[in-house]
């Protein structure tokens, strides 16, 4: 890499003379998070020079190689540019699947004609995908699932249906499991698959979830043709490819919290509960559960910093990410929890303005789905004892 | 600086790991106590450790040292944890060294700092006084008289105080109990007139003292650092001391935690291995999770002693509460999976439960610290 020195005096120069001001502000609803995609509107004009600017210099994947519309970083100059953007609040320009799950997919089983085509439309915001995984009947036990790819010439023809699919209504493509051979054993008849939500015979139903909103979707496919050549991998090696996802997948749910952004938890808390005269929190139960969340909230996203390291250092173990998720993703919900307690009877109300339209309770039963999707913790915990500590009969 | 040992530290990891598994395996410290051992630790294998050259770790060069730092004086403590291993390292390579090197005068340096690198000074750090750690707390007096002091009060909780050759005390010298300034370090002569010694036998059958202070004298040249300004260096001297005991509290856990694990693939019960029942896997799963997280939490706090230390303390907070927590985890983890073998003496596994409830007293325990760490945000 170039002098790591002179890399984090440009980045930041960079960033300081580019960011705009109002992008360097914690995100507050959802409309302050960019998805791209064919129909993508931006809510403001700093979102969209920010992300265009980030997009030009390859920075909305930083990691990924020129020639796919990356930035080329190597994993230190990476980590560099994530140092400077979390020092100065900096917002992530573009959020996607594309860039966090099937990139990474991509850049390892791809071909290079799909890599070419899909790509560069990711890392410019052009295409939003999403994921095809769990069936009705193929929750925790993905792989029994029952979406069938009949094979007819150059094509395939995929009837079934997904659920929890998520956005799958904003959604360009999708990246999709199928069932290429019915009487293989459950892991070994799997493909992996791309193709557009355009396609005759796909719909989609929101599901409306408890916290008022539908992120996730019913996917029903009746009769989609999708040639053959859209299939990533082997045809029924998908498994290897699915699995290889959900490493990316869990990496990134582990990491939804908003950790160290913005104010400490306990002065957010002190907003609603009071502090006393020496100005600690007039709570001093709900102050020990602030501290605490906090002190585990550091080990974690040094955990995190160390993840990065040791994969660099070739020392990392491939099913690591499941440790991270599950503790992740169990911290992600004892935040919340917190901010309940914090917020009292005010994060009660659900609809007001002051609310924000119930903005915290909204926040805090959406984080109930995060030791759920991607692997339960329960799953997580499994893969843990079986691959990496190897116990017996898991 | 990425976060995981450099090629160095990795050597000197195994250099410890080697010498301390070799001669000092936990039936080391199950004869010392059995003895009763009148020193409680090995004098033979602290002269191995100075000859390693971990002894004068942290001294400067020039006064016989290596002038490594915390990450290096972490990596020897968790060989350390991993065998419970009794050594004078902890109070005098880490506190001891640290407090001379950081306040004392170029001449308390030569006096003192290469006798500690050659294995020849045993010494130690005297700062608690009531039943919990709080340094602010120190009452133990210091009245000027004549050219010096004079000191009254009582120390308790001093590691290896019954074997020091040099006392480093906290002492109060103006304002009252609770505040930061007023205090002062005192190196003082554990044979000085006026000065008690009783060693107190520990639940871990580690070494600690408590010390009587009745108008000891000393003068005017035994201020370590200045006079009513001792409470930063003190400060920083035990983040370097929660540091270190942090690591020792990962390496013991993860010695803790591959035995359990180990007995987890050997113990038949139903006629299944027990490590098979899914109520098991899922603690053992959430206790390797737990015990990463942490050794995570406490290399970055090392790490941060040795580059930014003066902005060091909430890393080492966070650290020193997750060690805490995470070896109470992982002793009561390892002695319930174990079921009765984990509670009769002749097992090793009671060992490391004793001495991670010591760890978690020493220098603040994972309550003091999550307090500390509201502190420091505000809150």
């Amino acid at each position: 890499m170039s002098d790591p020195d002179q890399f984090r005096r440009e980045t930041r120069a960079w960033l300081e003379a580019n960011c705009p001001p109002e992008m360097r502000k914690p995100m507050t609803s959802e409309g302050d998070t960019y998805w791209g995609g064919r129909n993508a509107k931006f809510s403001s004009e700093p979102q969209r020079v920010w992300f265009e600017r980030m997009r030009d210099k390859g920075w909305t994947v930083p990691d990924w190689p020129k020639e796919y519309g990356g930035g080329g970083l190597d994993r230190a100059e990476h980590k560099v540019l994530r140092e400077e953007m979390a020092a100065m609040g900096a917002r992530s320009p573009l959020s996607s699947f594309g860039i966090w799950m099937l990139g990474p997919a991509l850049l390892k089983y791809g071909n290079e004609a799909q890599k070419k085509e899909h790509l560069p439309k990711i890392a410019a915001g052009l295409i939003r995908w999403c994921q095809g995984y769990s069936e009705p009947n193929a929750g925790s036990d993905l792989a029994s699932l029952q979406t069938r790819a009949e094979s007819d010439g150059d094509d395939f023809v995929i009837t079934g249906q997904k659920i929890w699919t998520s956005y799958a209504n904003y959604a360009d493509w999708i990246f999709c499991l199928v069932r290429t051979d019915a009487s293989a054993k459950k892991h070994d008849g799997i493909s992996f698959i791309l193709f557009d939500m355009t396609s005759k015979g796909v719909t989609t139903k929101p599901i409306l979830l408890i916290s008022g909103y539908s992120p996730f979707c019913e996917t029903f496919f009746d009769g989609v043709r999708v040639p053959k050549s859209h299939v990533v991998g082997t045809v029924n090696r998908g498994w290897d490819v699915a699995k290889y996802l959900l490493q990316h997948e869990r990496a990134m749910i582990s990491g939804m919290g908003e950790r160290g952004v913005g104010r400490p938890l306990g002065q957010v808390a002190a907003d609603s509960v009071g502090s006393d005269e020496q100005g600690r929190l007039d709570d001093a139960m709900l102050r020990g559960q602030i501290s605490t969340f906090e002190i585990d909230e550091a080990a974690l996203s040094a955990a995190a910093e160390r993840a990065v390291d040791l994969a660099k250092a070739g020392q990392s173990h491939p099913a690591f990410s499941s440790a991270m998720k599950y503790y992740g993703t169990e911290l992600n919900k004892r935040r919340y929890e917190i901010l309940m307690s914090a917020g009292g009877v005010d994060a009660l109300e659900w609809e007001s303005e002051r609310s924000k339209g119930g903005a915290r309770p909204r926040a805090w039963l959406r984080t109930k789905a995060n030791s759920i999707e991607g692997g339960t913790s329960e799953v997580m915990l499994g893969i843990v004892a079986k691959r990496i500590l190897d116990l017996p009969g898991a | 600086m990425a976060l995981v040992l450099t090629e160095e530290q990795s050597m000197l990891r195994d250099s410890a790991r080697g010498l301390i598994s070799d001669k000092a395996p936990v039936s080391h410290l199950r004869s010392l106590r059995d003895t009763k051992d009148a020193t409680g630790f090995s004098r033979e294998l602290w002269k191995a450790f100075a000859e390693m050259g971990f002894s004068g770790l942290l001294v400067p060069e020039n006064f016989g040292g290596s002038a490594l730092g915390a990450v290096e004086a972490g990596v020897v403590m968790e060989e350390i944890g991993r065998t419970l291993m009794p050594s004078p390292f902890l109070s005098t390579a880490v506190l001891a060294a640290s407090a001379l090197t950081r306040g004392g005068s170029d001449a308390q340096k030569a006096a003192h700092l290469p006798k500690i690198s050659d294995g020849s000074l045993l010494a130690t750090l005297a700062i608690d006084e009531g039943a919990k750690h709080r340094p602010l707390q120190t009452k133990l007096q210091a009245v000027r008289s004549g050219n010096g002091f004079k000191l009254s009060g009582a120390k308790a909780f001093v590691v290896d105080g019954h074997t020091a050759d040099l006392l480093i005390v906290a002492a109060r010298t103006a304002g009252s109990a609770g505040e930061r300034n007023g205090l002062t370090l005192f190196l003082v002569d554990p044979k000085s007139k006026g000065l008690a010694v009783e060693r107190t036998a520990m639940v871990d059958s580690h070494n600690a003292a408590r010390i009587e202070f009745d108008n000891v004298e000393v003068n005017a040249d035994s201020v370590l650092g200045e006079v009513d300004q001792g409470g930063a260096l003190l400060e920083g001297v035990l983040n370097i001391g929660r540091g270190a005991v942090a690591s020792e509290m990962v390496g013991l856990s993860e010695e803790v935690f591959g035995r359990t694990v180990t007995y987890l693939k050997e113990r038949k019960q139903f006629g299944k291995l027990i490590g098979e029942f899914q109520a098991l896997q899922h603690r053992a799963a959430e206790l390797y999770i737990d015990i990463e997280i942490t050794r995570a939490a406490v290399l970055k706090a090392l790490q941060t002693l040795d580059g930014d230390f003066a902005n060091a303390s909430a890393a080492v907070a966070v650290a020193k509460a997750r060690a805490g927590t995470t070896a109470t985890r992982a002793v009561q983890e390892g002695v319930q999976m174990h079921g009765g073998m984990g509670m009769t003496d002749q097992f090793d596994i009671g060992f490391f439960m004793k001495r991670a409830r010591v760890c978690q007293e020493l220098f603040g325990d994972s309550n003091y610290h999550a307090d500390q760490l509201a502190r420091m945000k505000s809150y």
